[in-house]
């Protein structure tokens, strides 16, 4: 069952993957240092499934991809905030990971709670105090991305059809 | 329309759009680094795609990791000469020009009315020439350099009134800190804040690129000012190919309209670890620093180092303080040589470093400790970004940066 990890307002992309880390190509080595200014206990608990829930503007600052790419590498299977910044959240569709915007999300949740993303449903449910979530609904277009697992699959895909 | 919409429906083929639509938009050029890169590469090789859309749309920098500080940054550096080679990418800037974001204005890429994207957030910087610039990801880069192409949602604008002149030692900087402070980090998120009003007139390019660099820190998607007389006589020598200026029709439509004075406006500084925590330098006066850090794609253009080189002129840096002197391009950087500027810094002490973002992201130099405190003339001040996660990092102006360094503490530049 997924976990949550609870976040606050602003987490910026240097916390979620410092600077010193954008040098490395290779998604793992970059999932070991995921969210270390934030949690430095982090990378080493966060299981695969497990979903963050965080406050405003998540994501703000640079446009790195190897923030959202650190983050599901480590196992994120959603975020939910109660804003995104544009870049990431651009990023994070395009690799594939679910980013959902639902205000009041934050409070509604403590670390170490069960939590059920129903995406067809638009809800979340915290499963721990039984309290369910509205989140806004995706594009249909941005669904499509998400569904092939991201723009490139999405792309490839696509040109396939084209016949390019 | 305003410009943004402007911008955005004559590059998707459309006679309008409105805020919220969204466009498949053309873009004219597409600008990545030695950071991203190397990922736009890769996701190109896992498309298949085999010859990019366009290799005179693409400009190439490296910037963050020059020169290579280990093997790591040296492969990546070798990966993307390689792509830069194979793709016959005329518009390359191998790592002795400069930051993108000063080496683009400098080479006359950023043009009025133009669509630019950049694999960098701080490219809504070109924005300051009256183009829609903006920073975007990777795998959106691998698209645009497979497709020339790129969806993007129409912004709502804002539209920033600037009215006055700045004071002696009061610097641009700090108006836009000054703003962010105000409107938060998220508050202008997805819009596109043109700067415009007499105060505007008054502020150089260099200033203006300040400004629209730092929009992306209280979220914008672009920031804008329209071209005017400044304009032209700086891209006269260096625009690359024709451009027609676009301005905002008189009755484009704004979801919010902010003005600010800057007759009055005190030297600003955003205290550790938001961008907009910020306050008067009075109110962090004294505050001992280890490190002072002149340079980025923020502050280290010709303009700043004159405005901090007249602080240093004949003084000596405090010893508890190592400062770093950076130019921000080739061009800046012979410019400062030639007019004695380099040599002040060094006299008074200071390391002057070859053109890179240097000490901003805490990727190559100037890594801070624990427990350590920078002032920085860089955008950024979050937890971590420039080494440990317990050092403090101020922003400031590049003259409150000098005075600070003379000093050993938080000074005002308006004393010295």
């Amino acid at each position: 069952m997924a976990r949550v990890w609870v976040f606050g307002d602003n987490v910026d992309t240097d916390q979620i993957i410092a600077g010193r880390y954008l040098v490395k190509l290779d998604p793992r080595e970059l999932a070991k240092h995921v969210m270390e200014a934030a949690d430095p206990k982090f990378a080493s608990k966060v299981r695969k499934g497990d979903v963050i829930i965080a406050g405003r503007n998540f994501g703000c600052g640079s446009s790195r991809e190897r923030a959202p790419l650190a983050l599901k590498t480590a196992g994120i299977s959603a975020i939910v905030a109660e804003s995104f910044a544009r870049i990431f959240y651009r990023n994070a569709v395009n690799r594939g990971l679910l980013v959902l915007t639902c205000a009041g999300v934050r409070r509604g949740f403590k670390t170490g709670a069960k939590v059920r993303v129903d995406m067809p449903g638009s809800k979340v449910h915290n499963l721990s105090t039984g309290r369910t979530f509205k989140v806004e609904p995706l594009p249909d277009f941005i669904l499509t991305i998400l569904r092939a697992g991201g723009l490139l699959p999405y792309l490839k895909r696509s040109v396939g059809k084209a016949g390019r | 329309m305003t410009i943004a919409e402007k911008i955005l429906a004559r590059a998707s083929g459309r006679k309008r759009v409105s805020p919220g639509e969204i466009v498949e938009a053309s873009i004219d050029v597409a600008m990545t680094h030695d950071i991203e890169g190397p990922m736009v590469v890769e996701g190109l090789r896992e498309l298949g795609t085999k010859k990019v859309w366009d290799p005179n749309k693409i400009v190439v920098v490296f910037d963050h990791q020059v020169p290579a500080n280990s093997i790591d940054a040296a492969l990546n550096h070798i990966m993307l000469r390689e792509f830069v080679a194979e793709q016959k990418i005329p518009d390359f800037y191998d790592l002795f020009e400069g930051i993108c974001h000063v080496v683009l204005p400098e080479k006359g890429f950023a043009l009025p009315g133009r669509l630019i994207a950049g694999t960098d957030s701080h490219t809504t910087t070109y924005g300051a020439f009256g183009c829609f610039a903006t920073g975007i990801g990777s795998t959106d880069m691998v698209a645009v350099f497979a497709r020339g192409e790129l969806w993007f949602r129409v912004p709502e604008s804002v539209r920033t009134t600037i009215e006055g002149r700045l004071p002696k030692r009061v610097m641009s900087k700090d108006l836009i800190m000054k703003i962010i402070g105000e409107v938060g980090v998220d508050g202008e998120t997805y819009r596109s804040v043109e700067f415009v009003g007499p105060g505007m007139r008054n502020i150089s390019m260099a200033g203006r690129m300040t400004m629209c660099n730092m929009g992306v820190e209280m979220g914008a998607k672009a920031a804008i000012v329209p071209p005017d007389g400044l304009t032209t006589r700086y891209l006269r020598s260096r625009a690359r190919g024709p451009y027609k200026p676009v301005y905002a029709d008189r009755d484009a439509a704004y979801v919010e309209e902010r003005s600010f004075d800057v007759k009055k406006l005190e030297p600003q500084v955003a205290c550790p670890h938001s961008v907009d925590n910020v306050g008067a330098v009075s109110e962090v006066e004294g505050v001992e620093i280890d490190q002072a850090f002149l340079g980025s794609c923020t502050n280290g253009r010709f303009e700043d180092l004159v405005e901090a080189a007249k602080i240093v002129n004949g003084r000596q840096i405090s010893k508890r303080v190592r400062m770093l002197v950076v130019p921000a391009s080739r061009e800046i950087y012979l410019k400062g040589l030639e007019r004695g500027l380099l040599a002040i810094f060094a006299r008074a002490g200071a390391l002057v470093e070859a053109p890179s973002c240097a000490a901003c992201m805490g990727g190559h130099i100037g890594i801070l400790g624990p427990g350590e405190v920078c002032i920085s003339s860089s955008n950024r001040n979050f937890r971590g970004r420039m080494g440990s996660p317990k050092a403090k990092i101020y922003l400031a102006s590049p003259t409150t940066v000098a005075a600070s360094a003379l000093k050993g503490k938080i000074t005002d530049p308006r004393d010295l």
